[in-house]
């Protein structure tokens, strides 16, 4: 029987920041094939680079038009999907900027150029003083921020799921790259693949019920069906829980946050900044378009569960952060918690806690990607110097840098005159009216966050320097860009946050 | 001139002092010293010219501004003076410079001797291995000798010294100027941080536990007030056109007295903690202990104030029915503050310690004059701030310069210092006699006038706390006995007298303290005006209203108080 397929028009202006950025992604693949290895580095920066920067443009450009669902409804451009490509944009840049350092590692960058050698063995050994650098970690970046692009903006859960693969498998991969402590790389890469793995089989279950309930996976088709709400609402119910087990795995809620500290500790620093700022927005954005487009009529339904499941990330996020002794698993663990402070504002559901939610996003991308630019530059022989101890009397050696990465602890503690204050502010004052409780546990996880934020600071400034502690290596000019881009919206956003506030009302709203 | 910004200017002139001082080129170490020191008598230049232009029986608040800032959250940069910020600010454009002349070598680069740098090494390995565990540090070791870390130690950088100094003194003019409780409450946390390194970068032996300690009471407190300060706009968008901090209309507000029980309470924590009351004051003891000297005179003779500040200026106006309910609850923990500090005080062997027990001794005094609700001990109290701002702040002064001679804070290593230091012993003795109210001293008259207003409504506690002044004459003669006094320690025969330098920082206390001791009216002047409007939004007259000094024809009606000084 032959099928007869009706093809949509496609606003091609609409998409144009996703085609952009996923047109540099093909274009590196190219390079990788057609020019010569010694000018292959630079011309990937240059097309990666060029492609955000385009497609930044392109969201700036698209911002004055009206909200408007696009092939076939299948992609919402409205604000919230503005505002975050946009971030994701500029978080990208601060990403293949930290990528493409290549003067902090004696041999010339952090990442592996043969990624399947087995750890400890001669090729291994080999490998990680080679001066070999590998370029495909460009495309594969370009390839992920694409599938973030699209993930928020999917009106249509079959595509939520396609951008949820296209940004999952290169991160996957990426998380195997590091050039030194190959085994935990490797062994971060095999746990993120098979959690991975798992948490979409659990996405793509959760779209086949809910398809089976509404008999569309249009999210407007899923809202109309609830408003007919009939008493046999399993399928439902069964169908959004296992959906939102994919969705909270993203964002590394509880209790889908085991393969954080691993993934993040084993990964190059730079794709872990990559994955905690960029893959967190582009996550919490579907999270909020399924919730707000999809099932908000029966929000009375999910959201004690959704109440327990941002009261347990804050609280666990918070206290298991206390005992690491890790800067990576610490930042990891601090950023389980913040996803729990970001819930607070998900669960609001009215326009001030999608603005706060937003600006949130926002300016919590731009302060970890500087955090983790910082951990990148403290160094000893053996490649990144993580453990806490060695980072005690940082403050005496390199006052700049330690200053900076203060700065960025006390904002992701939440003082005042920094972004993190303003940005608790915009999602716990909105939950004040109704989820109460929610407040009063963020505020005493947010005391305990600040207990070991606090604590590295002490180390880097009241401790005496061990005497072979770690040196602080020299950048490029690329890792201090992605610093003061961090260090400068951490700032601005915490002293004079208005105009970016305004641009997150504007931009709270869903069209359905 | 009217329309001149001066809080705005006043409290930004320091920031400009660290811009200069940021900008100078390395190893100009005396410059930086002597622009912050010019940067702080320009405040102190502004601070008396401001002070001139107040009407005391003008508008409640005065020189105010207003500007949004975020106007999504409703919040203004809003700033204003009354009389109890008044003389506050100008208890701090006093003390800074003093401050500064005091710490001038507090942060220069120390040379370390072979035997120091061992101990620093072994510091750094102890370090390493508590790092895991926390940010500890090595045990009590009383020695205040140069902590040494290589032969000399980088790090210890003269220019962040002074710039946290400066950038401290903005923070605290600002927080008395704020009139928005969400500028406020940005202040009363962002003042925490220069603070913290003051204490953890410059600090004696255990400043990294004693910073840390610090910064966590006082974060907890601040996130309590924090949500006490969102409840308040909550309950104004329900009860006002629109959710606002602004101060005045946030006292219109009518609030159950359970609503306001609660939001008294987060409020209060955070000011008993900052202030500190018992039994929340034991950061203040380490933290007091291990600061620099120009640090501790800041802390606990301005930051503190800050909470004993608010109880007066928040607490109270916004939540009075609360407050009238609490108050036996607060003026026990104020009694049982007075003594459990004196007679703390009398034990110490630590003479840093010892100055920061008397001073929990005294903020439980100022707790009873704030909540006794007559005018009498409200304006004692506000009194009493400055006073204790001016004797403490002394003899922290005078203990650091002993101990910077003798290298110990051990009481008992000392003795005779008088024989041969005479200038440091008198500026001791004066120091002390003012923080026991010596009768011609300032203090004696704020403590005689929070004594007084007190005993009319609660002569039990007052009685009580009568007790600790004769407390405060045991502990501190005692301890000028044990230092001053007595056969000379044969280590110490060669302690050089106060310097110039010194004398010039201590000089200036003294006299403020002797003037304002014979006469107090420039200040209660100021004061009586802005207490009777506290008075004025808490409902209380006082109880014998006819035996005022004096002050009833100038009293303002309650509509006065809801004035401020925009033209």
């Amino acid at each position: 029987m032959p099928v007869d397929i009706e093809s949509v028009p496609v606003a091609y202006s609409a998409i144009l920041p996703m085609l952009l950025v996923l047109g540099a992604a093909a274009v590196g693949v190219l390079v990788e094939a057609f020019v010569p290895a010694a000018r292959r580095r630079v011309a990937q920066v240059v097309v990666a680079l060029a492609g955000l920067v385009g497609g930044l443009v392109a969201v700036v450009a698209l911002a004055g038009e009206p909200d408007r669902l696009v092939v076939g409804d299948a992609i919402a451009i409205d604000g919230p999907t503005l505002f975050l490509q946009g971030t994701l944009c500029l978080l990208g840049i601060g990403a293949v900027l930290l990528l493409s350092e290549s003067s902090l590692d004696s041999s010339g960058g952090d990442i592996v150029s043969s990624a399947a050698a087995l750890p400890g063995t001669r090729e291994d050994l080999r490998l990680a003083e080679s001066q070999g650098v590998q370029t495909e970690v460009y495309p594969l970046a370009m390839f992920a921020l694409g599938g973030m692009l699209l993930f928020p903006a999917s009106n249509n859960l079959i595509l939520m799921f396609i951008a949820l693969e296209v940004l999952s498998l290169p991160l996957y991969l990426m998380a195997g790259l590091a050039r030194r402590r190959r085994l935990l790389s490797q062994e971060a890469a095999v746990k993120y693949f098979l959690l991975g793995a798992f948490s979409s089989a659990f996405f793509l279950y959760g779209v086949a019920l809910l398809y089976g309930y509404a008999g569309t996976v249009d999210l407007g088709g899923v809202r109309e069906a609830t408003l007919l709400a009939q008493d046999d609402d399993l399928l439902l119910y069964l169908g959004l829980a296992m959906l939102a087990v994919g969705l909270l795995f993203k964002v590394g809620a509880v209790p889908f946050q085991a393969w954080t500290p691993d993934v993040y500790q084993g990964s190059p620093t730079a794709v872990t900044a990559l994955m905690a700022s960029a893959t967190k927005v582009a996550g919490f954005g579907a999270l909020l378009r399924v919730l707000y487009v999809g099932v908000a009529e029966v929000r009375w339904d999910w959201r004690p569960a959704l109440w327990a499941v941002a009261i347990l990330t804050m609280v666990a996020g918070a206290l298991l952060a206390v005992t690491q002794t890790d800067v990576k698993r610490m930042l990891a663990y601090s950023s389980v918690a913040h996803t729990g402070f970001l819930l607070v504002g998900v669960v609001t559901l009215d326009t001030d806690g999608l603005a706060g939610t937003l600006f949130y996003l926002l300016t919590y991308g731009f302060t970890t990607i500087a955090a983790f630019a910082v951990v990148t530059m403290v160094r000893d022989s053996a490649g990144e110097a993580t453990h806490l101890s060695s980072w005690a009397g940082l403050g005496r050696r390199s006052p700049l840098l330690a200053g900076t990465f203060a700065l960025l602890l006390f904002a992701l503690a939440g003082i005042p005159l920094t972004s993190g204050f303003t940005a608790k502010f915009a999602v716990f004052q909105p939950a004040l009216d109704d989820a109460l409780p929610l407040v009063v546990v963020g505020v005493v996880a947010s005391a305990v966050t600040a207990f070991f934020y606090a604590r590295v600071v002490v180390l880097m400034f009241f401790t005496d320097p061990a005497p072979d502690g770690p040196s602080v290596a020299v950048p490029s000019g690329f890792t201090t860009a992605a610093i003061a881009l961090g260090a400068a919206v951490t700032v601005v956003a915490g002293v004079v946050p208005q105009p970016l506030l305004d641009l997150a009302q504007s931009a709270a709203l869903f069209t359905r | 001139m009217d329309d001149f910004p001066w809080l705005t200017v006043i409290g930004a002139t320091p920031l400009l002092g660290v811009a200069v001082i940021l900008a100078l080129p390395r190893g100009r170490d005396l410059l930086v010293k002597q622009v912050a020191l010019l940067t702080s008598l320009v405040v102190l230049g502004l601070t008396i010219a401001m002070c001139a232009r107040f009407e005391p029986a003008g508008a409640r608040f005065q020189f105010t501004e207003a500007y949004d800032w975020i106007p999504a959250f409703g919040v203004q940069y809003a700033v204003g003076v009354d009389g109890i910020a008044l003389v506050l600010i100008a208890l701090v454009a006093v003390l800074v410079p003093v401050v500064l002349l005091a710490s001038w070598h507090d942060a220069d680069p120390v040379e370390a001797t072979a035997a120091e740098a061992a101990a620093a090494s072994e510091r750094a390995v102890v370090a390493r291995a508590a790092a895991s565990t926390g940010g500890g540090s090595t045990r009590v070791a009383t020695v205040e000798g140069p902590p040494a870390g290589g032969a000399l130690r980088p790090g210890r950088s003269v220019k962040t010294f002074f710039s946290l100094l400066l950038v401290l003194e903005t923070m605290m003019v600002g927080v008395f100027a704020a009139t928005d409780v969400f500028l406020f409450y940005v202040f009363f946390e962002a003042m925490l941080i220069p603070m913290y390194f003051l204490i953890g970068s410059y600090g004696g032996p255990r400043r990294a536990y004693a910073s840390v300690k610090f910064l966590l009471y006082s974060l907890f407190g601040g996130l309590l007030m924090l949500a006490s300060v969102i409840g308040l706009y909550v309950a104004a968008g329900d009860q006002l056109a629109s959710g606002t901090f602004n101060f005045l209309a946030l006292t219109q507000l009518e609030l159950s007295t359970t609503h306001q029980v609660w939001l008294f309470l987060g409020f209060f924590l955070a000011f008993a903690i900052k202030a500190p009351l018992f039994p929340f004051h034991t950061w203040l003891p380490d933290a007091g202990a291990e600061a620099p000297v120009g640090a501790a005179v800041l802390l606990v003779g301005v930051l503190d104030k800050v909470g004993t500040y608010g109880f007066l200026r928040y607490c109270l106006p916004l939540f009075p029915d609360a407050s009238r309910e609490l108050a036996p609850y607060v003026i026990a923990l104020s009694v049982i503050g007075v003594l459990y500090g004196a007679l703390l005080a009398m034990g110490q062997k630590d003479l840093k310690r010892f100055v920061s027990y008397t001073s929990i001794a005294h903020f439980g005094f100022i707790g009873l004059g704030v909540f006794a609700f007559t005018t009498q001990a409200q304006t004692g109290a506000v009194l009493y701030m400055v006073n204790h701002g001016l004797s403490t702040g002394a003899l922290f002064l005078v203990i650091g310069f002993l101990v910077a001679r003798g290298r110990t804070r051990d009481v008992d290593a000392y003795g005779g210092v008088a024989k041969v230091a005479p200038l440091l012993a008198g500026a001791f003795l004066v120091a002390g006699l003012s923080s026991l109210a010596l009768p011609g001293l300032s203090t004696f008259i704020s403590e005689f006038l929070v004594l007084v207003g007190s005993f009319q409504r609660y002569e039990v506690a007052t009685v009580l706390a009568t007790i600790g002044i004769v407390l405060a004459a045991l502990y501190v003669l005692l301890a000028y006995q044990r230092t001053m006094q007595g056969p000379l320690n044969p280590v110490h025969a060669r302690m050089p007298d106060l310097k110039g330098r010194e004398v010039l920082a201590v000089a200036p206390l003294v006299a403020l303290m002797v003037f304002l001791g014979f006469y107090p009216k420039p200040l209660t002047d100021v004061i009586e005006p802005a207490v009777r409007c506290t008075q004025a939004d808490l409902g209380f007259s006082d109880p014998q209203p006819d035996e005022g000094e004096g002050v009833e024809s100038d009293a303002p009606t309650p509509a006065d108080c809801q004035t401020t000084g925009e033209r």
